[in-house]
């Protein structure tokens, strides 16, 4: 576990870019650092490697005040990746990836067999190996570059905006890449956006922090949106709040009714549209097992009919769900009541973090 | 090209302590050792400065004053305060001329590699020697060796001028051929000056293939 106790870090010119940070980032989870421009996010990250050093407070890593640790050995323990990937030109691919296995030493088939096995759980081609950082594109350089961070296999992984160089949608793969890999993995991850929506989605507990570097909500990503904690978060989150809130919620519970007769369906059991006067019309599918409300509702509003059709992994038609259907489910997960509906304190403690996962293998 | 003729034609002028394979071994000698001195200043002078980021003035000094000093005056100054009969005189002046261009290469090449790359290296835990020559140096190389590369052809060519103090090189055709209005050696002697600045370049071509990392070589 890594926790801030009371840090600063304070500027030569006065300039205060981490104010009095306390909090607890939980172990094998994904905890994200949010906020604009100024807030501190990436200084709060980098003072847990110690490429910047705290002016005052701690920071601990496993109960080890980091400042006690050679900085050098300090990082060889903790996986680092930066925005433009920082590959070593000069280097192929295989031995950026092996960078810190030669810095601890391993012989150098050792390394580079544990390099190209990363390569492989990156999704990247193995022919890639021979090849220099100038020869992939961005999003490839991108996946060396979290290898690279993965290759002694440390517990702790901070990843300082590293998918905000790519294109959208090379991000969004980048993305889920990453929630695969941390589903095998159960890193202890520390990933540091500007970027609201990649906060919610990949993180498990999300530290929003203001200008000036002070922290104005920690919670799980469903609660934040249910309830920020201020008007700074709420404006933070931006708009749609309810709608997005319903991505954390899963589609499993919808109930579902027998497809109606005017469903028609292929040989194989897969929808082919709503049988109107007109002829085939439009519908929408999600799956219950894998999907969110989200996605239902969705679904739901893409048929002429407001009937969202549900699916199994193979695309054959397992029921429909109506909006009434879809209804229920909402007002089970209507936001409480009572919530602070305005001001309140910080939160602290991360809403749906999972807690204590055991990270693999033993810290290099 | 009758002057080329005679001059390499005569068959005098190929053997002997005046012949040209002497000669050009002479110059080859003062020019290496000029060149490998001031690339031992430079060199790691460059490194520190560009991976320290202390020292930076004294290489726009160093490269101003450089453009400034003339070398044959300085070569006479020597000759004066030396005497006439080492090579001293003659390895000075070409030391001062070679080291600007290396030093103010090396310190460039190393100040200019991207700032996130230095980060990444220091985020792996590589330590600062190991910074500067794990990364740093592989990634300067290629202007490290333009550095070399142009400080090597001005010693060569300029080394002609130890013939102007009694010593040898393929200096001694051009100022013995202009005292005796012998310009076939003029020529001649001019001729094979501008063959090893051309050949020394092409050296230089050859060992940035070798020794730069294509990945480098790319970028660039």
């Amino acid at each position: 576990m890594i926790t801030f106790e009371d840090v600063t870090k304070r500027y030569r010119d006065g300039t205060v870019a981490v104010d009095d940070l306390s909090m607890e980032v939980p172990t094998g989870a994904i905890t994200v650092f949010v906020g604009p421009s100024g807030c501190g996010k990436t200084t709060s990250l980098r003072m847990i490697n110690r490429m910047i050093d705290a002016t005052s407070g701690r920071i601990t890593l496993d109960g080890q005040d980091v400042r006690e640790i050679d900085p050098a050995t300090l990082r060889r323990g903790i996986g680092y990746v930066i925005q433009q990937a920082g590959l070593f030109p000069h280097r192929k691919i295989v031995d950026n990836v092996a960078t810190v296995p030669y810095l601890l030493g391993w012989n150098k088939k050792k390394a580079r067999a544990r390099a190209m096995e990363l390569l492989e759980l990156v999704g990247l081609d193995p022919g890639l190996a021979r090849r220099y950082p100038f020869q992939l594109s961005g999003g490839q350089q991108q996946r060396v570059g979290v290898a690279r961070a993965l290759a002694a296999d440390p517990p702790v992984l901070l990843m300082d905006e590293p998918f905000s160089a790519v294109d959208p949608i090379v991000r969004a793969s980048l993305q889920d890449e990453l929630l695969r890999l941390q589903s095998e993995l159960r890193k202890t991850i520390v990933f540091v956006t500007h970027d609201i929506d990649e906060a919610v989605k990949l993180g498990d507990t999300v530290a929003v922090l203001r200008v000036g570097g002070r922290l104005a909500q920690m919670a799980g990503p469903a609660t934040l949106l249910t309830e920020p904690a201020d008007d700074f978060v709420r404006e933070f989150l931006g708009r749609d709040r309810g709608i997005r809130r319903l991505s954390f919620i899963s589609a499993k519970e919808v109930r579902l009714s027998p497809a109606p007769s005017d469903l028609e369906t292929d040989e194989n059991g897969g929808p082919l549209g709503w049988r109107t006067a007109d002829g085939l019309a439009a519908y929408g599918t999600f799956n219950p097992e894998t999907d969110s409300l989200r996605v239902a509702l969705d679904a739901a509003l893409l048929s002429p009919n407001g009937t969202a059709v549900a699916v199994d992994e193979e695309g054959r038609v397992r029921g429909v769900a109506g909006r009434d259907a879809i209804d229920e489910l909402l007002a089970e997960y209507a936001p409480p009541a009572a919530g602070p509906a305005r001001g309140g304190a910080s939160g602290s403690g991360g809403g749906s973090s999972s807690g204590a996962g055991d990270s693999e293998g033993a810290p290099a | 090209m009758n002057w080329l003729a005679d001059f390499f034609g005569d068959a005098a002028h190929w053997s002997g302590p005046d012949g040209i394979p002497v000669r050009l071994l002479e110059h080859l000698e003062f020019s290496a050792a000029a060149f490998l001195v001031a690339a031992l200043i430079a060199v790691p002078l460059g490194l520190l400065i560009g991976h320290t980021g202390r020292g930076a003035l004294l290489v726009v000094v160093a490269a101003n004053a450089a453009r400034a000093l003339p070398t044959l005056g300085l070569l006479v100054l020597v000759v004066l305060l030396a005497g006439v009969g080492t090579v001293l005189p003659v390895l000075i002046p070409l030391i001062v001329l070679a080291v600007p261009p290396i030093l103010v290469n090396t310190y460039e090449g190393v100040r200019g590699v991207d700032a996130d790359l230095r980060d990444a290296a220091y985020g792996m835990g590589l330590r600062g020697r190991q910074v500067l020559f794990q990364t740093l140096t592989p990634v300067a190389l290629p202007l490290i060796l333009l550095g070399l590369r142009l400080a090597a052809i001005q010693v060569v060519s300029t080394a002609t001028v130890a013939a102007f103090v009694g010593l040898g090189g393929l200096g001694r055709f051009i100022i013995d051929g202009l005292a005796t209005k012998t310009y076939a050696d003029v020529i001649g002697g001019a001729v094979l000056v501008a063959a090893l600045a051309l050949a020394v370049q092409f050296a230089f071509v050859l060992l940035d293939r070798v020794v730069v990392s294509p990945g480098v070589r790319q970028v660039r």
